[in-house]
């Protein structure tokens, strides 16, 4: 459209003094020109520190006692013939056999089932790489640059991504952290949302929560960049990348008046510990470097995820304060994961480090308690005993403290979230699964109740829409 | 118990010797047969001669054979994986290692699988100490919509991995074929009855051979070789494994029948064969359906639930799990008992947990032509069973031995190998490289 036309279509409104630019790139008219000069300066309102912020609130729930039960605390905690009260979104107490537990109206029978914490999954790409998996739907790389610090995960999420509701409905999970994919050194911000359906990406952010930054090693970040010619190709690449970036971020932290940057932003705001890594990192050796590489730079990692040779380093890992977010049973399909093995979970809870039990996957979301017993019992046959109690921590506690959430979830401790997962029979076992899921004290998912289960946009009016899935 | 078994093993160790078929009798187990049925308490199960001769409570073993007592063991057939690529694999990622697919390989359905399964995979020594002793492989559809011949093969340690060479062809009718075809999955029919109708001007049947080859740019969508490979799946000598997943894609594949009333057909993937599953039980053909997809992954997924394969099997559907559908295959147990969870969900249909074994060993194992012999535990069948420390099904157990063909397998492999040296971090005498 020509300029012409174009003053045609607004004329008779305001915009009809929006300058207009000519073919020889000059802006036209002198009113346009006359105009804004005479306007007072222009000031811009500042931009908000939070600049997407949460909207969600929790739903309404009724006060319950689900009484009698097993109770896991999330914390490594279990009684047995136990009691939960929840009121107002938040837990009120925890019993056991010997505490008089509250006279409420609204009592659940917990006879031969359990109650652990929701269930968190410290990495999913629920919504970035939603389903279906078309190309359109491809938004979790920002593979155009080693490093993209300056994009954040949210604004990919697609929050009707039909993966939140199985992962709810079928694997008790409340929270989780959805961080971009790993072809980049440096991916851009995580983002951790209470698994709850909303229209809006800032419906289901997690309130309070802090960012996660995403990066990467090894093999993805060299074989996508090294593969079309530019750096890093290599892992001495992928380092000398990561190490650059993070003194251009040091030298941008001391400017009094930079410019600003958004991928900077993000780095200072990792320098300054309000974001907290999570490092892509499959190899013993490279997750090494990458803490020395922490220290160097001045930041810390809050954990390695898909860690699957951290079993070669657990005094290293546990020394850094470094969880590992693991697979139980992932192995072999690339070179950098060819060491894996079902006992990494069991080697590194015995020497004392961090475990997190991770999904990666819309499926394997769906059963993280499965893949925490994997890994309990992988542990038990070569003589390492770790309690039901603790394996629960790896998919609850555990994540929410390397989220950054753990005063609010994560366990069934007085005043936090009401996010309970009500279980059909042992969570550790392959024939239980969750009969209800309360976020925040709202019973969100019912598999007594056909219509307490949600249903994303996209499956409406399709085959199978409200099934059982 | 544990002390019992270790004992009788080094027993055992001192009289074989070689690899030869052992006469074994387990007895006091609690034995599940794999066809089915229930698992039994205090059975005992009897090889000899590398064969299966007697299972069942009033089994009396010959006190001239070997007893290993399997108090508080249970015992299974070898689980049968179906689909895999075990063996022809080694990472994933590195494409030197990987046989798995050559979409830049003119030939599409004479591919076979045979001569290039790798006994020494760390993939079979893994899945064979998850106790899956049988598996389908196969190489898969790239270059076209054909994947070439698969295989049925053994995981043991002999060196000699097939059981059966050529067992089935593998065809994508469904989105995949559509884009291997070209595009569109009218071009996948098209070229798929094209390849047949070749196949059976070949034999001799019907018409005269037209074509040598049928190309599109410079890929070879179908070579002479490639309809030379595809003469026993027209005469119904060779099943035809066609993977399909939306209802609709299904009843074509149904349909072909009419047109080629030889085929013998396997549906693989099936997520929404519970929405046909009257149909596909009335047209008699089996599916290997993965067992817990329950998301829209695809368009032709939509309808996708874990309560597929409950359903289908309500239906009178012949259905057993197909692994590839599952992160690793020695996940076979875990999708199998995750089943008998779903059974008892509101609105869901799952599996007994005598059919949930089923999915994993007779089922695929019969659908794989491999009836009475693989999968099973009954007079007759290869020797190829699994002591388990629990309940099979459960995320919890695992193999504390496995027999093929009557022979006890060595379990230790590449990751077993690590746990132990990494067992503790203690370095003060030598590198870990020492440690072995």
């Amino acid at each position: 459209m020509n300029c012409a036309a174009r003053l045609m279509l607004i004329a008779g409104s305001a915009l009809a003094l929006a300058a207009c630019t000519t073919t020889d790139g000059s802006e036209s008219g002198p009113e346009v020109q006359s105009a804004a000069s005479q306007a007072p300066a222009f000031s811009l309102p500042p931009t908000p520190a939070d600049p997407y912020p949460s909207t969600y609130k929790p739903y309404p729930g009724v006060e319950t006692l689900i009484i009698p039960t097993t109770v896991f605390d999330g914390a490594g905690g279990r009684i047995d013939n136990g009691w939960v009260h929840f009121r107002d979104g938040k837990i009120v107490a925890v019993g056991g056999p010997t505490t008089m537990p509250p006279d409420v109206p609204n009592v659940i029978d917990g006879v031969d089932k359990f109650v652990t914490p929701g269930i968190i999954d410290i990495h999913s790409h629920l919504g970035d790489y939603p389903s279906p998996q078309v190309a359109a739907h491809s938004d979790g790389n920002e593979a155009t640059s080693p490093t993209t610090p300056d994009v954040w995960t949210e604004h990919s999420v697609w929050p009707q991504d039909p993966g939140f509701s199985r992962a709810l409905a079928n694997g008790g999970v409340t929270s989780l952290q959805i961080l971009p994919g790993s072809a980049n050194l440096m991916g851009g911000r995580a983002v951790t949302l209470k698994n709850v359906y909303s229209r809006t990406v800032q419906g289901m952010k997690f309130p309070g929560a802090p960012y996660g930054f995403k990066m990467a090693c090894g093999e993805n970040p060299k074989r996508v960049y090294g593969g079309r010619g530019r750096k890093p190709s290599t892992r001495m690449g992928n380092f000398a990348v990561n190490r650059q970036t993070w003194l251009d971020a040091r030298a941008y932290a001391e400017d009094d008046n930079p410019k600003r940057d958004l991928a900077k932003e993000t780095l200072v705001g990792v320098l300054k510990g309000e974001l907290l890594v999570h490092n892509h990192c499959y190899r013993a050796d490279e997750m090494a470097l990458v803490m020395d590489m922490a220290k160097e730079m001045g930041y810390r990692v809050t954990a390695f995820h898909h860690a699957v040779e951290s079993y070669k380093i657990g005094d290293l890992l546990r020394e850094n304060d470094v969880c590992s977010a693991i697979w139980a049973d992932w192995y072999g399909f690339k070179m950098e994961a060819y060491d894996g093995i079902l006992e990494n979970a069991a080697l590194l809870q015995n020497a004392g480090a961090c475990v997190v039990i991770h999904s990666d996957s819309p499926n394997d979301i769906q059963r993280l308690n499965q893949e925490a017993a994997k890994a309990q019992a992988a542990g038990k046959r070569m003589g390492i005993e770790i309690s039901d109690a603790q394996v629960i921590a790896w998919i609850t506690l555990n994540a929410a403290r390397a989220m950054g959430i753990a005063e609010m979830t994560g366990s069934l401790e007085p005043g936090k979230m009401a996010d309970v997962v009500l279980w059909n029979g042992d969570p550790l076992s392959v024939y239980s699964r969750p009969e209800k899921v309360w976020v925040d004290g709202a019973l969100l998912f019912d598999a007594l109740d056909p219509k307490r289960r949600p249903v994303s946009d996209f499956e409406l009016g399709q085959p199978g829409e409200g099934d059982v899935k | 118990m544990k002390r019992a078994l270790t004992l009788v093993a080094s027993i055992l160790t001192l009289l074989s010797g070689t690899a030869n078929a052992q006469d074994i009798a387990i007895t006091n187990a609690t034995v599940a047969t794999g066809d089915g049925s229930a698992p039994i308490d205090n059975a005992t199960v009897i090889i000899r001669g590398g064969k299966v001769v007697a299972v069942g409570q009033e089994v009396r073993p010959d006190p001239a054979i070997p007893t290993l007592d399997g108090t508080g063991t249970w015992v299974t057939p070898g689980l049968f994986a179906t689909v895999t690529t075990l063996g022809i694999w080694d990472v994933g990622a590195v494409s030197q290692s990987n046989d798995t697919s050559a979409s830049g390989s003119p030939f599409s359905a004479a591919l076979d699988v045979a001569p290039i399964v790798n006994p020494n995979s760390q993939h079979i020594i893994i899945h064979r100490a998850a106790g899956i002793t049988r598996a389908a492989t196969t190489t898969g559809p790239s270059g076209s919509i054909f994947g070439g011949q698969g295989a049925i093969i053994d995981l043991d340690a002999d060196g000699q991995p097939i059981t059966k060479a050529r067992a089935f062809q593998v065809v994508d009718l469904g989105e995949g074929g559509a884009r291997r075809a070209g595009g569109s999955r009218a071009s996948a029919h098209i070229l798929f009855r094209a390849a047949l109708r070749e196949a059976q001007a070949l034999i001799g049947k019907r018409g005269t051979p037209q074509t040598t080859e049928i190309v599109k740019d410079d890929e070879v969508m179908l070579s002479r070789f490639d309809a030379e490979a595809l003469k026993p799946v027209v005469a119904g000598n060779q099943k035809l494994f066609v993977a399909v997943e939306r209802a609709a894609d299904i009843r074509s594949v149904l349909a072909l029948k009419t047109e080629f009333p030889r085929l013998d057909l396997v549906l693989v993937g099936a997520s929404e064969g519970w929405l046909v599953a009257s149909e596909i039980a009335q047209a008699g053909v089996p599916v290997l359906a993965d067992a817990l997809d329950a998301l829209p992954t695809g368009f032709d997924e939509l309808a996708a639930t874990q309560s597929n394969i409950g359903r289908m099997k309500a239906a009178g559907v012949i259905v057993g799990i197909n692994v590839s559908g599952a992160e690793n295959p020695r996940r076979l147990a875990q999708h199998a008992g995750n089943l008998v969870g779903l059974a008892r969900m509101p609105g869901a249909t799952g599996l007994s947990w005598g059919e949930a074994l089923a999915s994993i060993s007779s089922i695929p194992a019969t659908i794989s032509g491999m009836a009475g012999k693989a999968g099973v535990l009954k007079r007759g069948a290869f020797g190829d069973l699994v002591i388990w420390d629990g309940d099979p099904l459960e995320v919890s157990s695992a193999p504390v031995r496995v027999y093929i063909d009557g022979v006890e397998q060595p379990l230790d492999n590449h990751q077993s190998r690590l746990r132990e040296r990494y067992r503790d971090l203690d370095e003060s005498d030598l590198p870990k490289a020492y440690d072995w």
